[in-house]
């Protein structure tokens, strides 16, 4: 029964990846619609961070600290591993003292 | 394969892994303790490589939840990829059905925009090597969860639950840094999303997120659509 459920996950999530991606050849010339596209990652990256990432640690004293040592190396286009690293050593510091 | 187009890829992806490490820890963690074995709650993770739907799916399956609600909580918690898979249909390089089956596989919510914020076509080694490193992370983590049960310290893994979204604000803020309408676009994003957070509580985090990445790129399309040479 686990199995078949887990097959079920996973065919469901597969074809819902695969469907547009395999099927949809056809280059868009719209303008509007690639402006869309252009933008989507923006609009998932806003609504799948805020605001989640306040609850993302055990308090949202230690996540706030986290996200604001977050920011200034993004700031400074300082790359992806120096945001996470200082988020994580800041929210853990946080969580240590308080 | 073209070798340096998968490093490349590979090294964008070790980011990505990093953030999944401690996520799929917790998720291989709380599946042993729901009562799921070991190889079930690895197989999991292997075969869907998502996070919310993972855990979704988890709970169901430990509920003894029946097939049609699992497919069904599975689709509407995991429809944000088909929008995804869409729009990186526009991106990458003309490419065979098979590799085209492949990569459609590694289509989560980081390797999505990492993918989607690069400034050319994406080759196939290039998706391969942005899928394998977080996919082995995302395995890893599971594996290490599931086996070792709580042997992380709790703090830490608490601080780490962070790690994901501070990749998403360094990918997204020297990009709303260079570009008002992309700072346009994420903050009603932001705002849309709080609402639906604190406001509309009966909404599922799946939905919210469908009806906010398509009202704030309309939104972004509307009043401030790009010139064919700011794409790409």
């Amino acid at each position: 029964m686990i199995a078949l459920s887990i097959m079920v996950m996973a065919a469901v999530t597969y074809i819902i990846r695969a469907v547009p991606l395999c099927f949809f050849k056809h280059e868009i010339k719209s303008r509007r619609i690639k402006s869309f596209l252009y933008y989507m990652p923006y609009a998932v990256l806003g609504a799948m961070t805020f605001p989640a990432i306040f609850y993302s640690t055990d308090s949202v004293l230690s996540a706030s600290l986290g996200m604001a040592a977050a920011l200034i190396p993004a700031y400074f286009n300082k790359g992806l591993m120096p945001a996470a690293i200082s988020a994580a050593a800041v929210a853990f510091l946080t969580g240590l003292i308080f | 394969m073209k070798l340096k187009d998968f490093f490349d890829g590979a090294m964008k992806g070790l980011p990505i892994a990093l953030g999944y490490i401690p996520v799929s820890f917790s998720f291989g963690m709380l599946a042993v303790q729901a009562g799921i074995p070991v190889s079930a709650a690895i197989a999991i993770s292997m075969t869907n490589l998502t996070s919310a739907g993972q855990f979704a799916g988890m709970n169901l399956i430990s509920a003894g939840a029946g097939l049609t609600e699992i497919g069904m909580t599975t689709l509407v918690i995991n429809l944000r990829y088909s929008l995804m898979s869409f729009a990186l249909s526009q991106k990458i390089e003309k490419m065979p059905f098979i590799k085209r089956m492949l990569v459609s596989f590694g289509i989560t919510d980081e390797i999505f925009t990492v993918s989607s914020i690069e400034q050319r076509k994406l080759s196939f080694s290039f998706m391969m090597g942005l899928i394998a490193i977080p996919y082995i992370g995302w395995a890893l983590g599971t594996i290490l969860g599931a086996l070792t049960n709580n042997i992380l310290p709790e703090p830490l893994v608490s601080a780490l639950g962070i790690t994901l979204y501070a990749m998403f604000i360094a990918i997204f803020i020297p990009a709303a840094k260079q570009n008002k309408s992309v700072s346009a676009v994420l903050i009603f994003a932001v705002l849309l999303s709080c609402i639906f957070y604190y406001g509309v509580k009966e909404l599922s985090s799946g939905w919210a997120t469908i009806i906010t990445a398509v009202a704030a790129s309309a939104f972004g399309a509307f009043f401030f659509p790009k010139k064919e040479d700011e794409m790409n």
